[in-house]
């Protein structure tokens, strides 16, 4: 339904543009305009692999960091914290550039820019994932780890089979918040080439020099695409509350 | 007395736990045969459900030692393990997982820890819920019970794991006053069928029907340990003559 208010609201804003406005540039009636529209929409297609990629390995990679934060052993309890410290404190534009123009002298090996922006958004989020599944996992009652315990359920089990599910659970709405918040950082790999929705548009700026319709085209693309992700999110949202139903 | 001529299966020796700077056991000192009945009983903050929780190494305690049939507790990670799978524990806020089935919080020990078929843990699960009389409840959600169900769901979850020894911390004191007895009547069938119990609870009616010692705690000691006939009747101390008029009361 909001999908199909929002292309008739798109439809309305083409149709009463004014003598300012050159939507011919984005004409799906004229061929120009159908070609530039395919050539913004080409950058789809990078911008979901490069979020879902990135934000895939970040949930793994903060669940992985949350663990030791929740030990009693105080040495894992600061590797948690000087990673999620560290990690959150760099914004995420310089860790892109840091990561695609300075890890290949670093480390000696060739990156490519979706790598490279897959890891530096993985990067940067996980420090927040981290600190998601931590406060996730620490609402969950104490008498669910005596209960593990008394039924001989190893670390490992307990985590996966109980404490974990119900973590989750609670952790969603924030885990979708991330998910949306990935697609919108990932144009910022547009800078190092990406070529992704932002750098899509950017590219079709300088040939076409009509950056108001571009743009306005670009915030479109980003609304459907994280307005069809949070839907997706409450579905999942709702079809896991199964054990709440009386 | 059962416990003096048989070997015991716990033997807990001079045990003292501290939270800090307060001393919750003060040098406890326990035996339980196989097939006794202890209950426990005594005021709040007297130090019977940490002594219960030392058991199966929920709490850790600081010196003394504990022996559950043969293993001493907490000389490494193994003995923990080993002393868990034989004891089980029933607790006062039941801790049933809330995000699995009846069927599935009854088999999830079974199949992941004693590596059972899930097949076969699901016939030991319904047989359990069987005995403790709520088959049919078997694919709901532990919201959908009452409480009297739930622990009666939680006393069939340890039962599962096939213990020789059943622990209880207070498994009556957060359900209704009308659904203590069909908690009761279940634990009660489980003693008269030789499970080897420590019941820390205020219900004096179903103490003596199954108790085969009684034993009193206040300020983190055993006060008093007696025969439920000598303990109703006779008991030593002031303490426990107070404590008694207390809860017998009414």
């Amino acid at each position: 339904m909001r999908i199909i208010g929002l292309s008739v609201a798109l439809v309305l804003l083409l149709a009463g543009c004014s003598s300012n406005w050159g939507w011919y540039v984005v004409n799906p009636m004229t061929d120009a305009g159908s070609s530039n529209l395919s050539f913004l929409l080409s950058g789809l297609g990078s911008t979901i692999l490069l979020s879902i990629t990135a934000i895939s390995i970040s949930v793994v990679v903060g669940l992985l960091i949350a663990l030791p934060g929740l030990s009693t052993n105080r040495t894992l309890r600061s590797i948690n914290r000087v990673y999620v410290e560290f990690v959150r404190a760099i914004p995420i534009l310089v860790l892109i550039l840091w990561v695609y123009y300075g890890l290949p002298q670093v480390a000696d090996v060739a990156i490519n820019v979706f790598w490279a922006g897959v890891i530096a958004l993985a990067l940067s989020d996980s420090a927040f994932q981290a600190e998601i599944f931590r406060a996730g996992i620490q609402s969950i009652d104490k008498g669910q780890y005596e209960a593990s315990h008394s039924v001989s359920l190893s670390y490992s089990d307990t985590m996966r089979f109980v404490i974990l599910p119900q973590a989750i659970k609670r952790i969603l709405p924030a885990l979708g918040n991330q998910l949306v918040y990935m697609l919108k950082m990932s144009s910022l790999v547009s800078v190092i080439g990406m070529p992704e929705l932002t750098r899509k548009a950017n590219e079709l700026v300088v040939t076409e020099y009509r950056p108001l319709e571009i743009y306005t085209i670009l915030v479109l693309e980003y609304l459907v695409l994280i307005l069809i992700v949070s839907a997706a999110m409450r579905w999942l949202e709702r079809r896991m509350q199964a054990d709440e139903r009386q | 007395m059962q416990s003096s001529t048989v070997e015991p299966i716990i033997r807990i020796s001079d045990v003292s736990k501290y939270f800090d700077d307060f001393q919750a056991l003060k040098d406890v000192s326990l035996e339980v045969a196989l097939g006794e009945r202890v209950v426990v009983c005594g005021p709040s903050g007297s130090g019977k459900s940490t002594l219960v929780r030392c058991i199966n190494g929920l709490e850790h305690h600081q010196s003394g030692s504990i022996v559950v049939d043969d293993v001493e507790l907490g000389a490494n990670r193994e003995s923990l393990a080993a002393i868990r799978a034989k004891v089980g524990m029933v607790f006062q806020q039941f801790n049933l997982f809330p995000h699995l089935t009846v069927l599935e919080n009854l088999t999830l020990g079974p199949v992941r820890a004693r590596k059972m078929a899930k097949s076969d843990a699901e016939d030991l699960a319904r047989r359990y819920l069987e005995r403790v009389r709520i088959p049919e409840q078997a694919d709901k959600y532990p919201r959908q019970l009452s409480g009297g169900q739930q622990q009666r769901v939680a006393i069939a979850r340890s039962l599962c794991m096939e213990p020789k020894i059943m622990l209880f911390d207070e498994p009556t004191s957060a359900l209704d006053p009308e659904m203590i007895n069909e908690v009761l009547d279940v634990m009660a069938e489980l003693a008269s069928s030789g499970m080897t119990m420590i019941c820390v609870t205020h219900e004096m009616g179903f103490a003596r029907r199954v108790a085969d010692k009684m034993v009193f705690m206040d300020h983190g000691e055993i006060v008093e340990m007696s025969a439920p006939e000598t303990f109703f009747s006779a008991p030593e101390s002031q303490r426990c003559q107070e404590f008694l008029a207390k809860i017998l009361q009414h």
